[in-house]
């Protein structure tokens, strides 16, 4: 977290020559990710399509923190996520990246308010109770927050989850397929309050989806199959 | 203060299991606590029994624990019984030619000292005759010396008082050698009171019926000493009941009494040759010739002392001490099992939380937190059973608290401790810690992206 940055400025992310591979049950090393290179600028939107078991989710854990690649440079915020410890990744993460998940991944013994000021306290920030009340109010929910995950309904806690993926007021949100379980109805208002929530914020999205009506509302598409080395080889 | 809140709230989510974890930790917790409380109120009724207001028990040769139990206790079989000039060696040659001069005996006991009486000036030597029942209740001859010269309490300077009536006397127009005082217990589990009267059994309980009834003149008000458990009668009755007069062998020297008052059946006191006691009650003017009288007395044929505070303390530490070394083993296994419940309960709940502490991860809580937050947890439901079962224990020995006193003396409050309780509250707490180790290295591990995918 003391490293200065040192890519330019507007990079939030920046991938360069990252390689991740995984042991086989039976031995032997099975390489999922090998990127030479990716960027994402501040304020950028990208959704980022490929087929399944590519490496998609794979990737997010990297750019979180979650894992680290064999080898490679994995730049956030301009930190330098391959040089730090597991706790550096833990704080830098906290600090920096939200994180949207497929099954929103609520905690259920915990109100909505209180799962919006849990993404706070991870971050060992002091808790912005007005903050999480405007998010939820943002979401639409500030009739819902002392609900428990298992009062709402599929779409409402999805929105709480991307309410509390905001909370921290990160430069850099990763929403990992977060339509795919929610009717088509919700999943407008999602896509709607991710990609307005991050552009009022002039925070960067990267947004794994397999719906081609999802990408449509991106400018920048990218495809993991034309970014992974390992498919241009096969 | 989050992570105390993240863990509160875990202990709620899966309050069923939560509930039933620390339930089982509280009752364990709870018969730990009841059981040295159980413990330290024997102690403290034996230890306090033992500081009676006399130094030292005179009886016959024996064991001297059993002269204490029998003596002091009321417990045990007497040993043998002592002749009456045994105790009449505690006076001096007035007071001895008086004896002479009331029961009848020997002229010449009186023309000396005693042997003892030098060592016990300013004291006193009470004589008790035992062997006889009222009920379960033991029967105690003796003279109204006991009532008048004896002290208890915790400064050995409480006289007897009586809830109802009056101490017995050597001898009375109303009821003449057959005066009873009862101890509080007996007179309340006999259901008898002033003015009752009542025949005691010669040996044992289930024993033959003595024919001359006793009237009972008082009622001691409790004193929390084994003296509840005694009923009192006048030696001089005591002698008369039949049986217990020692046979003559016709070679005594007897001068006739010449003051005991008539009993109005025409019965005299027993002459001093017929005379026993079963032990006496001393006490030394000087406390340091308790010693020195101990020694005299176990260096004569017939009689032995015995100190009753060191009596108690041998027995102490011979039963007591590995009973009590017992029941802290106990007390560590009882504890060691509830830990073991709640590493049970958490560990068997990490399958389904492992998903909550990846999400916790992912939000970039560190393995340390979420760590923390499972220790945390363990230590909630150990607080709270350990907590709820010291108040349970508690509350259940205030509500037999009453019977308590009234069968030990001994007095519980609600937050009457024992001293070995406050190891109870470190040791659950760390017995918990350690419990929630293994969970919480299996929360430290988990992998966070298996987990999120799951």
């Amino acid at each position: 977290m003391t490293e200065q940055p040192t890519a330019k400025s507007s990079e939030v992310l920046k991938l360069t020559d990252v390689i991740k591979t995984f042991d086989q049950p039976g031995g032997g090393k099975l390489t999922v990710l090998d990127i030479p290179e990716l960027t994402i600028d501040a304020g950028e939107q990208m959704a980022l399509i490929g087929q399944s078991g590519g490496g998609k989710t794979t990737l997010l854990h990297l750019i979180a923190g979650l894992l680290t690649p064999d080898s490679g440079s994995v730049r956030v915020a301009g930190i330098e996520l391959t040089k730090l410890s597991e706790q550096g990744r833990d704080r830098c993460r906290a600090a920096t990246v939200g994180y949207v998940f497929q099954t929103f991944n609520l905690l259920p013994a915990f109100s909505a308010i209180e799962n919006i000021q849990l993404g706070m306290a991870f971050g060992n920030r002091a808790i912005d109770t007005e903050r999480a009340y405007d998010l939820l109010d943002k979401v639409g929910l500030s009739d819902r927050a002392s609900y428990r995950p298992n009062q709402l309904s599929v779409g409402q806690q999805q929105r709480v989850a991307i309410a509390r993926a905001l909370a921290g007021k990160p430069k850099l949100l990763l929403a990992d397929e977060p339509t795919a379980n929610v009717d088509p109805a919700s999943s407008d208002t999602v896509l709607d309050l991710i990609i307005g929530s991050c552009r009022d914020e002039n925070i960067a999205l990267m947004m794994v989806t397999h719906s081609m009506e999802v990408t449509k509302r991106f400018e920048r598409v990218e495809h993991l199959d034309e970014l992974n080395r390992i498919f241009q080889t096969l | 203060m989050w992570l105390l809140r993240i863990a509160w709230r875990n202990f709620c989510y899966r309050s069923l299991s939560s509930v039933l974890t620390t339930i089982s930790l509280a009752l364990g917790v709870a018969l730990v606590v009841m059981v040295l409380a159980v413990f330290g109120i024997v102690t403290e009724a034996f230890s306090r029994n033992a500081q009676v207001g006399y130094n030292l028990v005179v009886g016959p040769k024996g064991s001297a624990l059993q002269l204490t139990l029998n003596s002091v206790y009321y417990l045990s079989q007497p040993i043998e019984n002592l002749p009456f000039t045994e105790y009449m060696e505690f006076f001096d040659a007035p007071a001895r030619a008086e004896m002479v001069r009331k029961y009848g005996g020997d002229p010449a006991l009186g023309e000396r000292d005693g042997v003892y009486y030098p060592m016990i000036a300013g004291g006193y030597a009470i004589p008790l005759a035992l062997g006889d029942y009222l009920g379960e209740f033991r029967v105690v001859g003796t003279t109204p010396d006991f009532f008048e010269k004896l002290r208890h309490g915790p400064t050995l300077e409480e006289p007897f008082t009586m809830r109802e009536g009056r101490a017995l006397e050597s001898y009375s127009d109303d009821y003449g050698y057959y005066e009873a005082v009862l101890g509080s217990r007996v007179a309340a589990h006999m259901n008898l009171a002033v003015g009752d009267t009542f025949s005691s059994t010669h040996g044992d309980p289930e024993g033959k019926g003595h024919g001359q009834k006793f009237t009972v003149v008082g009622v001691l008000a409790p004193t929390g000493t084994p003296n509840d458990r005694a009923a009192f009668v006048n030696l001089e009755g005591f002698y008369l009941q039949e049986n217990h007069a020692k046979p003559l062998t016709g070679e005594e020297t007897i001068e006739p009494p010449s003051e005991a008052p008539n009993d109005p059946d025409g019965a005299m006191p027993l002459t001093i040759p017929e005379r026993e006691v079963t032990s006496i009650l001393v006490r030394t003017g000087m406390p340091m010739m308790g010693v020195v009288l101990e020694n005299q007395v176990n260096e004569s044929l017939r009689s032995q002392a015995a100190a009753p505070v060191g009596e108690i303390a041998k027995l102490m530490n011979a039963i007591i001490g590995p009973l009590l070394a017992a029941l802290l083993v106990i007390t560590l296994i009882t504890c060691v099992v509830a830990a073991v419940g709640v590493l049970v309960a958490i560990y068997n709940s990490m399958n389904d939380r492992r998903r909550d502490i990846a999400v916790m991860r992912a939000l970039g809580a560190r393995r340390g937190t979420v760590t923390g937050v499972i220790l945390l947890e363990s230590f909630l439901v150990a607080l709270i059973g350990a907590l709820s079962g010291w108040f349970l224990a508690h509350a259940s020995i205030w509500a037999f608290s009453g019977e308590i006193e009234d069968r030990t003396g001994v007095q519980v409050g609600i937050l009457t401790t024992s001293a070995y309780e406050w190891y109870i509250f470190p040791l659950v707490l760390i017995l918990a810690a350690l419990a929630g180790i293994l969970p919480a290295a299996s929360a430290y591990r988990t992998d966070v992206g298996t987990n999120l995918a799951a």
